[in-house]
């Protein structure tokens, strides 16, 4: 069933849909919480992901820090921020490689200073294909 | 009798605790937001309640999608920080008050609001961040803490307008608790944020300032919000905004506006805060 919120642009709504596409995915992320799960994890993440029911595209999205593709396959954000923390990144690097197009650290945390992403322009898809 | 003296609206950005945490807050990038609070600490200072009810969402870290209620509220006799991914943080333990909590929960129920309850749940940055932002470094948290957590993040979230009724129907088991106890509220999350996408980083500081203005002086404009209202002009995260709803619906009609602060950035957010008391 088409959404009304399917409209809004480079948006991924965690709904029932995406809920069913990334719940392994979403649960493996959410393991690292546990500190045993996460030293676990570090020895060897091929390993570890085995005992997650994830497709074969989800793991290779973990394996590769894919942030964008991990949301395309079901994945939360909020889930996501296990990784990027446990990597002992800061998140503007997930958010820089999550963006289009692409951007640096330093280049997310200067739009950001500058105002943030304007919401002119970014509301709508049928807007945008209208110009 | 118990009464709610104040409310509070407050992002919960984890970078802010981070910030105080990790001894950040007189950096070019931080020394902005600190200087910004520091009227909104000096008004906690004088205005400490008994209890505080904090309406905050967990995020991925005591309640998931394995298991999740619209409203879970705490009535455990205390909380502890959450390992969230990184550790816990290095806040003091969080002091329930299970008697209102409980009176919470009958009230609650009784009035048609089926609410989960919880006697075990770690807090993650979503009410930890907030006392931080209040209260700075204390030893002990000066308030007691009601957790009541909300599922922003997956849809369904509850409506704008439930959740105002939701704080109305806290208002009236507040007004009923024999105590002779005073009591906050807190709404937590927001403002416009967006952090998953390719549209990450959008902030709308014209729909926050309406949804502020409204907070004040029309808050049923507010409640007419729809969840695509939030996600196409709030960002995908904005939505957490719904729970500052749940602590204006405990106010009165009437509320004066005691202290105000907005600033873009605070990660990828734009943070804000409000007071709101109740004459």
């Amino acid at each position: 069933m088409e959404r009304d919120y399917d409209d809004v642009p480079g948006t991924y709504v965690f709904d029932g849909r995406r809920y069913r596409m990334g719940y392994h995915l979403n649960m493996f992320l959410m393991s690292l919480n546990k500190a045993e799960c996460r030293a676990e994890f570090a020895e060897d993440e091929r390993a570890y992901l085995a005992k997650f029911p994830m497709t074969e595209a989800q793991q290779e999205a973990v394996l590769q820090r894919q942030w964008l593709k991990m949301l395309h396959l079901g994945g939360n954000v909020y889930y996501a921020f296990k990784l990027i923390s446990h990597d002992r990144k800061p998140p503007q690097v997930m958010y820089g490689q999550m963006a289009e197009p692409n951007m640096s650290f330093d280049e997310f945390q200067a739009m950001m200073i500058a105002g943030g992403r304007p919401i002119d322009g970014n509301r709508s898809k049928k807007e945008q294909a209208n110009g | 009798m118990a009464r709610i003296i104040a409310g509070m609206g407050t992002s919960h950005v984890p970078g802010l605790g981070a910030a105080m945490d990790n001894g950040k807050t007189q950096e070019a990038y931080w020394q902005p937001v600190f200087k910004g609070l520091e009227p909104l600490r000096s008004w906690h200072r004088d205005h400490v309640p008994d209890v505080t009810i904090i309406v905050y969402n967990d995020h991925a870290t005591a309640i998931a999608l394995d298991n999740y209620a619209t409203f879970t509220l705490g009535v455990a006799e205390q909380f502890l920080p959450a390992d969230e991914g990184w550790g816990r943080r290095n806040v003091p333990t969080v002091q329930g008050h299970p008697e209102l909590a409980w009176h919470l929960v009958e009230s609650l129920v009784m009035d048609e609001f089926d609410l989960a309850v919880s006697g075990d749940l770690d807090v993650d940055h979503g009410l930890t961040v907030p006392l931080s932002i209040a209260y700075d470094q204390p030893e002990i948290w000066p308030t007691r803490v009601i957790p009541l957590a909300v599922n922003v993040i997956q849809y369904p979230q509850p409506t704008s307008l439930r959740c105002f009724k939701l704080g109305q129907a806290i208002r009236r088991a507040v007004d009923a608790f024999p105590d002779d106890i005073t009591v906050g509220i807190w709404g937590t999350g927001g403002l416009s944020h967006q952090l998953g996408g390719e549209r990450v980083g959008v902030v709308n500081p014209e729909f926050d300032t309406q949804f502020l203005d409204n907070l004040v002086s029309d808050p049923m404009a507010n409640t007419r919000l729809t969840h695509t209202d939030f996600f196409r002009e709030a960002g995908c995260e904005g939505i957490e905004m719904i729970m500052w709803n749940v602590m204006r619906g405990a106010l009165n009609d009437r509320v004066s506006e005691a202290y105000r602060f907005y600033h873009i950035p605070v990660s990828a957010t734009a943070y804000g805060a409000i007071i709101l008391e109740n004459p």
